[in-house]
């Protein structure tokens, strides 16, 4: 097995005239959380589209499990996406089959469990939850999987703090750092923080550091917010 | 979850330090076990990475044991749960002192002031 589950070489992602990525670089090891921190537009997102092969880099090479990132990784790699998904005409539980049916590493049980913990419930329209309800039911349908590598884009954007410390408590209790990676990107960077094994801080399409998190706070001083505006610009 | 982190020193060894002081406290007695990497990892919000760490350097400190199969327990060396609560102690007062000393007083009006606090 490759020691790092992702790589980028010397990737550039353009869409158009516009650079989303600007010759990046860096490898990340497994079995970590890893936050993919920085401001909008900085290409956090392009980072993760392409590590779940749902966009292809205009140079460089991304490989993930060594293997090139494209959509066949979908069995190696749990995606959840920014923007909503879920079929607003499906159940909570038909979605769940759904996915069931899409993914041979789906664990029903996990599923149930989660479900439960969740408190959500099973025969409601996806149309009819609540934003915090569907960014729960997010969570579940990639934390039911076993794929080695969940990538997560901003998966606490725009909900409650009750919510978000359901998600946060989900994760730390189904995800299993024996056998999988987590990446997600975040602007909740203080409520992330001690998740966080590692933090890779991207802005204008670069990446301008990446480090452990108990480094930062050991050999800085400071905490993620705080070695973030340093080494940030502007 | 419990009160908030510092922002200056690393998680694990906060960590660290709240669960001495439940020894020294009493609350966690010799032979007592530790919630499970997973527990803690939940009742803490902290990456389950972090509390390996903590109980890594919790059993290199000779203060918990690990037995394959059932968990990490407080240890049940009393002598060295003596020398914890002294080494807690004395690591307060000098911290104490020298914030004293960066205010400028002098022992003498430190150990008089202390007197009086404890009447």
């Amino acid at each position: 097995m490759p020691e790092h589950i992702i790589n980028f070489n010397d990737v550039t992602k353009k869409y158009f005239r516009q650079t989303a990525l600007k010759n990046v670089s860096f490898t990340l090891p497994r079995g970590k959380i890893i936050g993919l921190v920085g401001p909008n537009g900085s290409g956090k997102s392009t980072i993760i589209k392409l590590t779940a092969g749902l966009a292809r880099p205009s140079s460089g090479r991304v490989t993930v499990n060594g293997k090139e990132a494209n959509r066949m990784l979908a069995s190696e790699v749990a995606y959840l996406s920014e923007s909503d998904f879920l079929y607003p005409f499906f159940t909570v539980a038909e979605t769940m089959n759904f996915y069931a049916g899409m993914f041979t590493d789906f664990d029903a049980g996990k599923a149930r469990e989660i479900l439960n913990f969740m408190q959500l419930e099973p025969d409601k329209k996806v149309k009819n939850l609540s934003k915090g309800n569907r960014g729960r039911l997010k969570i579940l349908l990639v934390l039911a999987r076993k794929a080695p590598l969940v990538l997560m884009d901003e998966p606490l954007s725009g909900l409650d703090p009750l919510v978000r410390e359901s998600i946060i408590k989900s994760l730390l209790s189904y995800v299993d750092l024996g056998d999988q990676t987590v990446v997600m990107s975040t602007h909740e960077v203080a409520e992330v923080e001690p998740l966080l094994d590692s933090v890779v801080a991207v802005q204008n399409g670069e990446v301008r550091g990446i480090a452990g998190v108990d480094n930062i706070r050991s050999m800085h001083g400071q905490n993620l917010v705080g070695w973030m505006k340093q080494i940030m610009t502007g | 979850m419990d009160q908030p982190f510092n922002n200056t020193q690393p998680i694990y060894l906060q960590i660290i330090q709240r669960l001495c002081h439940q020894v020294v406290r009493g609350e966690l007695k010799a032979g007592d076990k530790l919630p499970s990497m997973r527990e803690l990892s939940l009742q803490v919000g902290v990456n389950p990475n972090t509390v390996q760490r903590v109980y890594t350097e919790l059993e290199r400190l000779d203060i918990t044991e690990t037995r394959r199969g059932l968990g990490t327990f407080v240890t049940g060396n009393e002598a060295r749960l003596r020398q914890l609560r002294e080494e807690m102690m004395s690591e307060q007062i000098n911290s104490f002192i020298k914030d004293m000393k960066g205010m400028g007083f002098t022992p003498a009006e430190i150990i008089e002031g202390i007197c009086k606090s404890l009447e």
